[in-house]
């Protein structure tokens, strides 16, 4: 148990210090890196939660396909691939406030509610083995409708997408 | 403070989250802005899948499974727009992008 809260602490400080570059590097293409930094941090803290299956998912579509993505559309809409100094809008710092603003009312009235209850508090037998199977069982069993509806919807998106994007 | 608490994941997501809502509100790159709201999608990701483990259900992988299927459509439609956007006036710059402004 403490080796996991020290690998959780080490790949949160990485998360938190990498999603914060994110949204202040100056270069476009450095921020779909420090991206991948988060998005990883993000598996390894399905890890820690025993969803195993949520980790691999979350490595495939969101680093293997997300970030291709995005950084195709860097180049595509030729984004300057060095530095540019004119990434923030003028009013940068409401949104700097509002960030500091929300995460404080966010901290105290976490900190307010959950306290100190641990993690796992009903069986924690199962969050050692991981939970694949109840994953799949779930979702071709009670979540089967929504599984379909979400298939049509990226149908949706992919056919939107390319009347979006083509040139006519 | 030998076992893992619900609220260091929860804290963890908060700070990504308002980093999200910083870089939707503050930058004109429309392709950041993009980056920004997969990490608030991510955010909520930690927290669903965070209370499913301390309430001992699967509900929560689902749907935080469910959120990356959606994030991944809307990443995709949303580039689509990006580059639209970027065809129609050599530019990604939200703030020239203001037609529809009252």
């Amino acid at each position: 148990m403490v080796a996991q809260n020290i690998f959780f602490y080490v790949i949160a400080a990485v998360m938190a210090f990498s999603a914060i570059r994110v949204v202040t590097v100056k270069n476009v293409v450095h921020a779909a890196m420090y991206l991948v930094l988060v998005l990883a941090g993000v598996a390894a803290q399905y890890v820690l939660l025993a969803s195993e299956f949520l980790a691999a998912t979350q490595v495939l579509v969101y680093i293997g396909a997300i970030v291709v993505l995005v950084l195709f559309g860097v180049m595509l809409t030729r984004a300057k691939l060095g530095e540019d100094v004119n990434l923030t809008n003028d009013y940068w710092y409401v949104g700097a406030f509002t960030g500091v603003i929300l995460f404080v009312l966010l901290a105290v009235s976490l900190l307010d509610h959950f306290g100190d209850e641990p993690l796992d508090q009903a069986n924690a037998e199962t969050q050692i083995v991981g939970n694949t199977e109840q994953v799949s069982d779930a979702i071709f069993g009670t979540y089967v409708v929504p599984f379909e509806a979400v298939s049509v919807l990226l149908l949706a998106a992919l056919v939107g997408a390319i009347v979006l994007a083509r040139k006519d | 403070m030998d076992d893992l608490m619900l609220n260091q994941f929860l804290l963890l997501s908060a700070i990504l989250f308002s980093a999200g809502v910083y870089g939707v509100l503050a930058k004109r790159n429309a392709v950041i802005v993009l980056m920004s709201i997969e990490l608030i999608l991510n955010a909520v990701n930690i927290n669903l899948v965070a209370f499913g483990a301390h309430n001992g259900t699967i509900a929560g992988s689902v749907f935080a499974l469910f959120v990356i299927a959606v994030a991944a459509a809307e990443v995709g439609v949303g580039l689509a727009i990006v580059l639209l956007i970027y065809r129609n006036r050599k530019s990604v710059d939200l703030d020239e992008v203001a037609q529809m402004k009252g």
